[in-house]
């Protein structure tokens, strides 16, 4: 028995040591890695084959969700971490991360009612959420037929489509419906995944998608991007300054450009029913996490270098595949902040002035 | 010179032999290894919300990642409803193609019905998933859950079944997809268990004027009924665990309802959707613990598997 005992523990070891031999070979090249948010995966990968014909350097993005990349930043198993949500000012000290805005996109309700065109339904935030509430049940309902005079709705029921997998998109959603309703605020709540209180939920965007083009009378939620690429019939929604805007870049960039990012710690800020007559009420940021104490410096600067390289040279990659680039303003905010808060393990700055590529 | 040639082979081989011995053992070691392991994780892993919610996370509906409350009830039954499902609709099936391939086909037939049906179980499970929401769903929708509505939506106690908008997701479609998945396994073994009854015995029976039926009924059955329940056992476990399929159809709402026609969800895809955007330690703890429900029920269905396949062997040979 003892040499048995003996004979197995040899084996596992040996096991080991090839184990470690393959994952030492792994992490030799040079290469920044990244993981989390599925949101923004389409455009870091095309900013890092993009960086790497000009650079040579490959930064390595696996899109394994929010959750997943704080985890993951979390564990120090990735350079930087990406996140949908931001995080919350006493959450980033307790870990030691700092975080910033990389890119915005917008989310839009979308609908499948016979004979309704993209843009010609009109909601209020307050009607959207009653309809995601239950409450609402019918399209001919007199609250929706209040703000569409001009369109025939038929006595169909409401089928509410959501997101069944935690996600940013959910988030931005439900972080936008809570400002507008109390109730919804009381009963369903803020966060990547909620408990919904009526209707089915599709996994993914494209669950989505798929789920509101196939059954007739549904309404639901997506990022601009997918309602866009497959030709949906989005609604226009009403804004905190009472005007009904369409879903595009320049009400997406409208909402950005009153944000306070300046006067937000943190850049914990969410983009959701600004001010601004254009503001598209449903848009959000997505963020990037790194370490504040860097223990790898020269690390550390590749990222930096990476994501300052996308602020400056990618914001024509991320509007070809409608996303909103960060304005001027915040990106020289996000590299001051970076001046002051990334430092290498004495203390020394990472970032300076000299690096900003323009 | 001679002997010593032999001697170092003779050695040679005695190590090969120990060599040959420790790897095997190490292999059969590693099962228990990764069993032990997954166990360990799964309960290290689950144990805040088990210990948070105690016994009332098996039995409560609530699954709210914001108020951080969450209770399995609704997976539990959703995996437990489907499965069932799929049972119901795909073991009288699977006994009548592996009775007509055994029995009835002609010989030429034989061999294209079995492999197209091999072929069957080799498709993935997301062109299931697939299949079920883009081409299934919408005539169940249009047209059978509809006619199921108008004739058994009125009769007491079944109407509970067939309440809701039929909209083509949900419970049944998740059942039905679930049982055409299994059809081929089970399919498969119960083909192969029939043809082990040996001919002496079922030529006996025809010779004395039993029908088909009688004879598949009287002699194969009993003869092949430990591999035939295995082979159901086997259909069970995969309709249990089964993720991508199920989560295109099954709708993914924590919501408790009876209708076949609501949306519901099982564990595995729970697991898939949420698994990776949990932030909170909650949600995850709460995930963990239900992949441990899920491993539990599986444990469960295959300990009642063996011990109704023991039970009947023991009574084998005894007047029935």
């Amino acid at each position: 028995m003892h040499s048995f005992n003996k004979r197995i523990k040899r084996t596992v070891m040996a096991g080991a040591a090839a184990l470690s031999l393959i994952t030492g070979l792994a992490h030799a090249d040079t290469a920044i890695n990244g993981a989390g948010a599925t949101f923004p995966y389409p455009i870091y990968a095309k900013w890092a084959e993009a960086y790497k014909t000009k650079t040579g350097l490959s930064m390595n993005y696996q899109s394994i969700g929010s959750g997943g990349g704080i985890k993951q930043i979390t564990a120090k198993t990735v350079e930087f971490g990406a996140s949908d949500a931001p995080l919350s000012v006493e959450k980033l000290s307790e870990i030691g991360l700092m975080q910033f805005p990389m890119v915005m996109g917008g989310v839009v309700p979308v609908i499948n009612l016979k004979g309704v065109k993209p843009g010609e339904m009109k909601l209020t935030g307050s009607v959207l959420a009653d309809i995601y509430l239950g409450k609402i049940s019918t399209w001919n309902d007199a609250a929706i037929a209040k703000l569409n005079p001009q369109v025939k709705l038929p006595n169909e029921k409401i089928t509410v489509v959501s997101r069944s997998d935690g996600s940013g998109t959910t988030f931005i959603f439900t972080h936008y419906l809570s400002q507008v309703s109390t109730e919804f605020k009381d009963k369903v709540g803020n966060n990547t995944s909620v408990s919904w209180p009526a209707g089915v939920s599709g996994k993914g965007n494209e669950g989505v998608a798929s789920y509101v083009m196939r059954l007739n009378g549904s309404i639901g939620y997506v990022e601009y991007a997918y309602a866009l690429q497959n030709k949906m019939t989005y609604a226009q929604m009403q804004n905190k300054a009472g005007h009904f805007v369409k879903p595009d870049s320049e009400t997406f960039q409208a909402a950005a450009a009153g944000a306070d990012w300046k006067g937000t710690p943190g850049f914990n800020l969410m983009l959701t029913n600004q001010p601004g007559a254009k503001s598209w009420p449903i848009t959000g940021a997505t963020f990037i996490l790194v370490y504040k104490k860097q223990e790898k410096p020269e690390v550390a600067k590749e990222v930096l270098k990476f994501f300052d390289w996308s602020y400056h040279h990618g914001s024509q990659m991320a509007e070809s595949l409608d996303y909103v680039p960060m304005p001027a303003s915040v990106t020289k905010l996000v590299e001051e902040t970076w001046k002051n808060e990334v430092k290498d393990t004495k203390g020394n700055a990472i970032w300076t002035d000299a690096m900003v590529q323009k | 010179m001679q002997q010593e040639t032999t001697d170092s082979r003779l050695g040679r081989q005695h190590l090969a032999d120990r060599v040959f011995q420790t790897a095997t053992m190490a292999s059969a070691g590693l099962v228990f290894i990764v069993l032990v392991g997954i166990i360990v994780s799964l309960f290290v892993g689950g144990w805040q919300a088990l210990t948070t919610f105690g016994p009332k996370f098996l039995y409560t509906d609530a699954w709210n990642p914001v108020t951080e409350k969450f209770g399995a009830l609704v997976p539990i039954y959703g995996t437990l409803a489907s499965s069932l499902l799929a049972l119901i609709i795909a073991v009288p099936i699977s006994f009548g193609i592996a009775l007509f391939l055994t029995e009835i086909a002609p010989h030429s037939l034989r061999r294209p019905i079995g492999t197209a049906i091999e072929l069957l179980a080799a498709i993935p499970s997301i062109i299931y998933g697939m299949w079920g929401l883009f081409v299934f769903a919408p005539i169940l929708s249009s047209h059978v859950e509809p006619w199921l509505q108008s004739t058994f939506g009125n009769l007491p106690v079944f109407s509970i079944l067939f309440q809701g908008a039929p909209l083509g997701i949900g419970m049944l479609p998740a059942g039905i997809i679930l049982g055409i998945m299994i059809i081929p396994f089970i399919t498969a073994i119960m083909r192969d268990v029939f043809e082990t009854t040996p001919k002496f015995l079922k030529e006996s029976a025809y010779a004395v004027g039993s029908t088909h039926w009688e004879v598949v009924w009287n002699v194969v059955l009993p003869y092949t009924r430990v591999g035939a329940v295995g082979g159901i056992f086997l259909g069970l476990g995969r309709a249990l665990g089964e993720t991508m399929a199920v989560t295109f159809v099954i709708g993914n709402t924590h919501r408790l309802s009876l209708s076949l026609f609501e949306p519901g969800n099982s564990i595995a895809s729970t697991l898939a959707n949420e698994f990776t955007e949990a932030v909170g330690d909650m949600h995850t703890s709460s995930l963990i613990a239900l992949g441990l429900v899920l491993f539990l029920i599986t444990f469960i269905v295959l300990a009642l598997a063996k011990f109704l396949l023991l039970s009947l062997e023991s009574r084998e040979g005894t007047k029935t």
